[in-house]
């Protein structure tokens, strides 16, 4: 029994944005367990995205009502830091330029602070993230560049798929990572995650995209629809495919459009 | 690295520097600005006549200049005038070796981290400890070379002719209230002189202090780059926290002979409540370069422009500027270049950081006389406001009278913002270690500029001052 009890569950979860009035998500049902790939799709302003940051602490929203867990205990009070650190990753759909910064500094950094009190051994670092650059088919000179500072598209995905290989988590919340890649950088992102994957075969990956291209290369064991704030439907991949065929057109009421 | 940790082991809300060693002063003025007092200072230096009536003429210039109202705030500054004392002299002669100087002054180099740095790498620090150059040493391949790096008062006493033939003619007496008075009343300071084709590889470095309350300090400060030489002077400023108004204003002339590249860093940290009033400026000849590397930290209130005057053909200005403004202080920071021959070029890049009630202001002057043909400048200045309170404003001067000038000017301001520190956060980082991050990275340009050791420490400087700043 302990086997199936979910690494994430999301119960009735309803959320508005900080300062608005404005209700996008409006009780949300959601079950991951521990090594899963579990894809969310849905058309633009159905809050797909934004379930996304609110898992990862997004300050931008309040949530309302229902309530998260993560491997049994409830995040919603957690700061975004403290749930990096307990195994969450928000792969960006727009990552952050930090100008000056360099993505070598920047991830020592970040696993400095995963590894608390104990000193990060340099040496140690340096072979992961040059492991990692080769891996996502990264140029070293890649580790000096400032963070998301003048990256293409595809440069910025790649980079949090790097920071994704680096930190490990248990939860990896992947935000239309396939926005914007040619089909060349979708199969080398899709590669380093499949790659990841396999190392650790317990990461669980929540993927939230609007096309079912992605889901070529990254097989999901499970499929939900989401539209206007809920989860319309769950199913397995072939719920992704006649999506392909049919479009959203079927979940849309008549009304719909108001979310923008 | 553990940030956190290490800033705690500091002391958190306290000033870093601000300690306080038992004063044991040789001879003071009493308070406050006469002509007595001027009389005072330089019999006390055994100053030749012509010193002596200059620093009279200065007084009379300053007396007779009002206070300006411009930059900052300077409502509160004529009574803290009225109570420093001028002049303070903690000691009766210049050490030469390390064991003569006192163990308390000892004491207090390291508690700033200097004595292990100064013995085994830099043998050639002159360092200021109150008003005077308590202790200098030279390193012998310098004396080799001919290089002259003095305290002011020697290289007034020991080079007569030199001194006089360049001081007070970079920035004249009457340049400006300010100028007239540290022409006065000036104390301390260093006096250098870089023979022609001679390069220096390792910085020469003062380091200055003020340790006296209600003591202002005058440090006056002449260089001269010789024809085809290549050196670097290095300058660091802390000061102890004292609750009344302290004050200092110093002038660094510098001359920068043909073919010659010089660069004067400096990194200042008054404590916070001090007017810092300095008047800095260059002469640069042709096809010589001069670079100003300059961190304002402290203080209550700083108004000082660093200043190219590209005077021979071909001439490069380059001023790179970081201030950091945090409650209660106001950087009025900058720089000025005046193109008054052709083909001569320049650079302005200007970062400040604001948080609380901190105020930045840029302020800058851009001249290109007539008949500067083909002359080139570009001014950067970028702010960055921490919080909602921060203040920054920018007042650019560009004064152009030749028409085959090339001038690009280009300001932004940005704010921390949220989504900049969620990304961090979300990637495991507190909310003090992004914003920390954010803030290196913003001042990474100037700061790779920096010799390593400076640039460790200003990262930390300003990482102390930022503390409490979030959450």
């Amino acid at each position: 029994m302990r086997m199936s009890s979910p690494i994430l569950k999301i119960e009735n979860l309803q959320a508005k944005v900080a300062d608005e009035d404005l209700q996008i998500l409006k009780g949300v049902d959601l079950e991951l367990n521990a090594g899963e790939i579990h894809a969310i799709m849905g058309p633009n302003g159905s809050g797909k995205s934004t379930l996304a940051k609110i898992l990862a602490g997004h300050p931008g929203y309040e949530v309302t009502g229902g309530s998260v867990t993560f491997e049994g205990e409830d995040i919603l009070e957690a700061e975004p830091d403290e749930r990096s650190q307990a195994g969450i990753f928000l792969a960006f759909q727009y990552p952050v330029e930090i100008p000056g910064v360099s993505i070598a500094n920047f991830l020592r950094t970040a696993l400095q602070a995963h590894s608390g009190d104990e000193e990060l051994d340099l040496f140690e670092f340096s072979d992961l993230l040059m492991e990692k650059m080769e891996m996502l088919e990264m140029d070293p000179s890649f580790a000096e560049r400032p963070v998301n500072d003048g990256f293409s598209g595809g440069e910025k995905k790649r980079n949090e798929i790097l920071q994704m290989a680096c930190l490990r988590p248990k939860l990896a919340l992947m935000d239309e990572t396939d926005s914007g890649l040619d089909i060349d950088a979708l199969q080398i992102v899709a590669k380093g995650v499949n790659k990841l994957r396999e190392d650790n075969p317990e990461m669980t990956i929540l993927l939230i995209t609007h096309y079912q291209r992605l889901l070529n290369y990254i097989k999901p064991d499970h499929v939900h629809v989401m539209v206007q704030g809920r989860i319309v439907q769950s199913g397995g991949p072939e719920v992704a495919l006649k999506l392909e065929d049919d479009g959203y057109a079927e979940f849309i009421p008549a009304a719909a459009g108001e979310e923008g | 690295m553990p940030q956190n940790e290490t800033v705690q082991e500091l002391g958190l809300d306290e000033y870093k520097y601000g300690f306080v060693d038992k004063e044991q002063h040789v001879f003071r003025t009493q308070p406050g600005l006469s002509e007595e007092v001027v009389r005072q200072i330089s019999a006390h230096k055994e100053e030749p006549e012509w010193m002596l009536d200059f620093r009279l003429k200065a007084l009379e210039i300053y007396e007779s200049k009002p206070m300006p109202n411009w930059g900052g705030d300077l409502s509160g500054l004529q009574d803290t005038l009225d109570e420093i004392y001028f002049y303070v002299r903690p000691q009766d002669k210049m050490e030469h070796s390390w064991d003569d100087v006192p163990d308390n002054i000892k004491d207090t180099f390291e508690k700033l981290g200097i004595p292990e740095a100064e013995q085994k790498v830099l043998a050639g620090v002159g360092a200021q400890y109150e008003s005077e150059m308590v202790y200098h040493s030279l390193k012998q391949e310098w004396d080799e070379k001919g290089v002259i790096f003095d305290s002011i008062e020697d290289g007034l006493k020991k080079h007569p002719e030199l001194f006089k033939k360049y001081f007070g003619t970079v920035i004249p007496t009457a340049d400006n209230k300010f100028s007239a008075m540290n022409s006065a009343v000036w104390s301390g300071g260093s006096f250098v002189y870089i023979p022609p084709g001679v390069e220096l590889d390792t910085p020469l470095q003062a380091y200055f202090r003020v340790n006296q309350e209600l003591m202002g300090q005058f440090e006056r400060t002449l260089i001269i780059a010789g024809e085809g030489s290549r050196a670097h002077y290095v300058e660091g400023c802390t000061a102890p926290a004292y609750s009344t108004d302290s004050f200092h204003s110093g002038v660094i002339e510098i001359v920068v002979e043909k073919n010659a590249h010089f660069r004067y860093t400096t990194i200042q940290n008054w404590s916070h409540n001090m007017y810092n009033l300095v008047t800095q400026r260059s002469i640069v000849h042709e096809n010589a370069t001069m670079e100003w590397l300059d961190g304002n930290l402290g203080s209550k209130l700083t108004m000082k422009y660093p200043s190219c005057y590209l005077v021979g053909e071909g001439a490069h200005g380059n001023i790179l500027s970081i201030a950091y403004s945090g409650d209660g202080q106001h950087q009025d920071t900058g720089g000025k270049i005046i193109h008054a021959a052709p083909n001569t070029t320049s650079s302005i890049v200007s970062k400040s950081i604001s948080k609380g009630t901190g105020r930045s202001s840029y302020r800058g002057l851009l001249q290109v006389h007539d008949g500067a043909r083909n002359a080139k400048s570009n001014v950067e200045c970028d702010a960055l406001l921490i919080d909602e309170t921060a203040k920054t404003d920018t007042y650019p001067y560009i004064e152009i009278d030749e028409k085959s000038a090339h001038i690009g000017h280009e300001a932004t301001v940005s704010k921390v913002g949220d989504e900049q520190l969620f990304y961090l956060m979300s990637r495991g980082m507190s909310e003090e270690e992004a914003m920390a991050l954010i803030v290196r990275g913003f001042i990474e340009p100037i700061a790779k500029e920096l010799p390593l050791e400076y640039a460790v420490e200003l990262n930390r400087l300003i990482e102390l001052e930022m503390e409490g700043s979030v959450g």
